[in-house]
């Protein structure tokens, strides 16, 4: 089976094309979640094929545009060139789930809905675009999209500091791609292409020479930009605020995919191009990482509000992937990658759940809340299973990416790793304790009356919760696909 | 490798200048045509046509390839000083489109001064990207100057006549400073035409005898230093906030693009072809003018973030906008093969977004200002794209393409721009631009966020009511995506003409 011709062109570019036809038509709100919740339902059946595609015949490139194989900025040879590997089809699918998800959740959002959905949809175009993107200028381009259409909606959607946090989160990303758009350059001219492809084959080899800096300063331009956007403390303050004061749909995004960027670019990039360089800087981000998870994990016992929790939770998790990373074994660096996919589900997931609660109690101050699942049996029961999950219960996805990513950095850094995975534990326990507190106990006087989750809230929840069980009980599913990625990448097999 | 210009055999040749003739002849036209005619809306019409018909003498210019030294080497023909004339006469006739809304409201008594001066003003700029000689640089740039003097003050309120009298001053100022340097230069190497002048460089050059000169410098210095004033560049930028806030909107439209454009017409083809690569070893210009680009870019950034003014932000705006194609002059000095052409057509490129990005931004800020002017602040653009959907995304478009993000043209253009500059060894001076572009991000989103917020004043606003305006704000907008998401054409449209200069 062969995918046919702008098959992932169509993957990037049919949220714009949602986003069009809303601007066209959508006077009527019921009609733009429908037009959104069709493009993305759409962009979701092509990632699936597009992964059959991939399942039966490899990697899928594409190279096309109106300028046939011109390329698209001429004077510097940046080319329109789309590539998906067994590193990107899982984040491609995970983008496209979480995008339904994203619309289903914004059911409740009354305000310029159709502003509210183009936004969306413009931002799912610019994620996608990072996963996809065969030329390293192009990356950054995609890599840029985002910004603004998520300015928009924590700005104008979102809750408290909103402008405030908005800002920051654009001004942090910003700041990290001003050093890696050097990066770029840099790379380019030691290399002679923007193909990442080539670029990749050539730092295995051992065969980039740049003219000016070293292979050590490009490779770190580029750890700064990622490591802003995974984050890693002390680069990660932009997060919390960003993830509390987003509306829910955008939290969910932001946690489910967007963190997953800067994962992506670190193994596609700093892993898959300067293995060398990066073992160099790896007892650094050994310890950067150790450091994220038991920060985040001591952060997350003084929080009080459950989204701030749930976003230094994402934090601590984070710095497990940047440890599997680190370690650069292939074992380690394919538990990173599924703990992103285990992690976009589990915590988007989380960040759902408390999207409902604050939506039906008005309120995310854990010790106003109790026993509510008296009264929300459904958003009960996913948020215990989300937490357990969290948690790393065995038969859920994170189980599965936690246990490779510690065999694989055990054998390298083993006290790291016990650090590691005492502060994951922490963190996921203190979460679990935490829906207790919220869920059970009396229910108390005022919340006699709280709604459960409606029907679109039940179908989003129902839409993550199949991948962290599948993943979990079948890891293999997720897990091989990111190792051939990773394989093609670290130079093995 | 430039060669000396043989007076005795060059003509006067009308179709070298056909562009600026036909533009001259409009202005005549509109001036007389204001005596006689009661509906002063024909002068605008009259200038618009004035403009797409010498538009269409400069395509002919291009297609026709026409070129070479003409006018005894004064003018000089080439794709370079063509690519300028298009992109100005495309400025100016963007900033004649959305003139009526403003002028018929604001300037009523000054229809036929305003079209006529504008035209004019381009005549001096067109002129001034394709003369080859010192003293004929100076005229031009007068004619252009005076124009522009009585249309800041032609609101005739003090802010407008005090910011008219600061730019004659500060004009003036920077023309004898520049002057002084032209002189000195003069001195040096025996000529005023600029191509005769890289001869003499090179053959002292060779003999060692200009060698790390010291007047040399200062002449390079002193007439990068006047150049500074007309792309409003550190150390003289100071004219442009006072300016930018006291004049006629449309007209600090029009002079954010045109004035700036020509100034690096003028810069380029001075340091590409005086100096040139010969210079270079007596003169590290490019290290001179990448300080020059640090200190506009930073300080217009900086003070830009505490701007309450949109016009002063704007003003701060253009300033560092200026420091961000410096980098491209700066780039320009290596000498490794191609990275001239790239540079240079990276600064090309990138004036072309440049212009329609700021008409864009100028036509959506005449949009928007209530009836009767306002106060151009911050504040009052909220909730301005509820009152004008179309203004709202064009100035949204317009500051998104300032930051520099995709998909719009100066995001192209940027990239473009760093590319030159890291190919010439330069990369601490693109990472320098890079986190300038960073700061940036903090002040272009303020006015976006006003504008899509709620509430706010609920007055008819201009939109409606023109639709020249309409179609100034739509094509500049279009220009600034289309730059953005298909850039070759345009791209190889300055590659060719950057190659006017290939050493």
């Amino acid at each position: 089976m062969n995918a046919f011709d702008g098959l992932i062109t169509l993957i990037v570019f049919l949220p714009v094309l949602g986003a069009a036809v809303i601007a066209a038509f959508g006077r009527r709100e019921s009609r733009v979640r429908l037009i959104a919740l069709a493009a993305l339902a759409a962009d979701l059946a092509l990632a699936v094929y597009a992964w059959t595609v991939y399942a039966n015949s490899g990697p899928i490139v594409e190279q096309l545009g109106a300028y046939g194989s011109d390329p698209w900025i001429p004077g510097i040879n940046a080319s329109y060139l789309l590539t998906i590997d067994g590193l990107s089809m899982p984040l491609v699918f995970l983008t496209a789930l979480l995008g339904v998800v994203a619309v289903l959740a914004s059911w409740h959002v009354r305000e310029r809905v159709r502003e509210y959905h183009m936004w969306l949809l413009l931002l799912l175009t610019g994620v996608q675009g990072v996963f996809v993107a065969g030329d390293l200028l192009l990356f950054f381009l995609f890599w840029e999209v985002e910004l603004v259409p998520m300015y928009f909606l924590i700005a104008m959607w979102g809750t408290g500091h909103r402008e405030y946090s908005a800002m920051k989160f654009v001004l942090y990303t910003l700041f990290g791609s001003a050093f890696m758009l050097v990066g770029v350059l840099a790379l380019r001219f030691a290399v002679g292409s923007f193909d990442m492809q080539v670029m990749m084959l050539e730092g295995q080899a051992g065969m980039i020479r740049p003219a000016f800096l070293t292979l050590e300063a490009i490779s770190a331009l580029f750890l700064i930009a990622f490591a802003v956007k995974l984050p890693v403390w002390p680069l990660h303050t932009w997060l919390p605020d960003a993830h509390t004061d987003a509306p829910t749909a955008v939290s969910v995004l932001l946690a489910g995919v967007l963190l997953k960027m800067g994962g992506y670019g670190l193994i596609r990039i700093n892993v898959g191009m300067f293995p060398g360089e990066t073992e160099r800087w790896a007892p650094l981000l050994v310890a950067l990482a150790v450091i994220s998870v038991l920060y985040g994990a001591a952060v997350v016992f003084r929080q009080t509000d459950l989204k701030r929790l749930v976003a230094y939770s994402s934090v601590s998790h984070m710095g497990l992937v940047l440890l599997g990373i680190a370690s650069l074994g292939a074992v380690s660096v394919t538990g990173a990658a599924l703990q992103m996919f285990a992690h976009g589900t589990i915590t988007g997931l989380l960040f759902l759940v408390v999207g409902i609660v604050y939506e039906n109690a008005h309120t995310r101050h854990i010790p106003d809340l109790g026993g509510l699942i008296a009264r929300m049996p459904v958003v009960g029961a996913v948020f215990i299973l989300a937490g357990l999950a969290s948690l790393g219960l065995p038969l859920l996805s994170g189980f599965a990416a936690e246990l490779m990513v510690f065999l694989g950095s055990f054998a390298v850094y083993p006290l790291a790793t016990a650090l590691a995975a005492l502060g994951i534990v922490l963190t996921a326990g203190y979460i679990l304790w935490t829906v207790e507190r919220v869920l059970l106990g009396p229910l108390k006087a005022r919340w006699r009356t709280i709604r459960d989750a409606s029907a679109q809230d039940t179908v989003a929840m129902a839409l993550l919760v199949v991948p962290i069980i599948a993943v979990g009980v079948y890891p293999a599913l997720v897990s091989d696909v990111f190792r051939d990625g990773v394989t093609r990448l670290t130079g093995g097999g | 490798m430039p060669t000396p210009i043989d007076a005795g055999s060059i003509g006067i040749d009308f179709a070298h200048l056909a562009p600026e003739i036909i533009l001259t002849l409009a202005a005549i036209a509109v001036v007389l045509v204001d005596l006689v005619v009661r509906n002063k809306q024909i002068l605008a019409w009259l200038s618009i046509a004035g403009v797409l018909a010498s538009g269409v003498a400069a395509i002919a210019l291009w297609t026709s390839g026409a070129g070479g030294a003409s006018y005894s080497g004064v003018v000089i023909t080439d794709l370079f000083g063509t690519f300028f004339k298009i992109v100005l006469l495309g400025g100016t006739l963007l900033a004649l489109l959305l003139s009526p809304a403003y002028v018929n409201r604001r300037l009523s008594r000054f229809h036929g001064e305003y079209y006529g001066l504008l035209l004019l003003s381009t005549v001096g700029m067109m002129l001034l990207v394709s003369v080859g000689e010192l003293i004929s640089i100076l005229l031009a740039l007068e004619i252009q100057t005076f124009a522009l003097v009585a249309l800041i003050a032609l609101l005739k309120d003090a802010r407008s006549t005090e910011s008219a009298l600061k730019f004659l001053l500060l004009s003036a100022v920077a023309t004898a400073v520049m002057l002084y340097g032209m002189a000195i230069l003069f001195g040096l190497t025996g000529t005023t035409f600029i191509a005769d002048m890289a001869v003499a460089v090179e053959a002292r050059v060779e003999t060692g005898g200009l060698a790390n000169n010291l007047a040399l410098i200062i002449a390079a210095v002193l007439i990068l230093v006047g150049f500074g004033f007309k792309i409003s560049s550190v150390p003289f930028q100071m004219w442009a906030p006072p300016v930018y806030e006291g004049a006629p909107t449309p007209i600090v439209g029009y002079l954010s693009v045109a004035s700036k454009a020509a100034g690096f017409a003028v810069l380029v083809r001075l340091f590409a072809t005086a100096f040139g690569q010969a210079g270079l070893d007596a003169l590290d210009w490019p290290l001179l003018i990448g300080v020059l680009a640090i200190a506009s870019m930073t300080l217009g950034n900086i003070v830009a973030i505490v701007q309450t003014n949109v016009k002063r932000l704007l003003a701060y705006s253009t300033i560092a906008q200026a420091g961000y194609i410096l980098i491209g002059v700066a780039a320009m000095g290596n000498g490794a093969a191609g990275v001239y052409e790239l540079a240079v057509s990276g600064i090309l490129f990138y004036l072309a977004a440049y212009t329609v990005s700021n008409l864009a931004a100028f036509g959506a800020l005449v949009a928007l200002s209530p009836p009767g002017g306002g106060t151009d602040s911050i504040e009052e653009l909220t909730g301005g794209a509820a009152r004008s959907p179309l203004a709202g995304i064009v100035l949204t478009v317009a500051l998104i393409s300032l930051i520099g993000l995709p998909p719009t043209g100066l995001f192209v253009g940027k990239i473009y721009l760093f590319y030159g500059a890291v190919q010439g060894d330069l990369w601490w001076l693109a990472l320098i631009g890079a986190l300038n572009s960073f700061v940036s991000a903090y002040y272009y989103l303020r006015p976006v966020r006003r504008l899509w917020a709620g509430g706010g004043a609920t007055q008819e606003t201009d939109a409606r009511r023109s639709p020249s305006l309409r179609a100034s704000m739509a094509l500049s907008a279009a220009g600034v995506i289309a730059l953005g998401i298909i850039p070759p054409w345009a791209i190889s449209l300055a590659t060719e003409a950057a190659s006017a200069f290939s050493p």
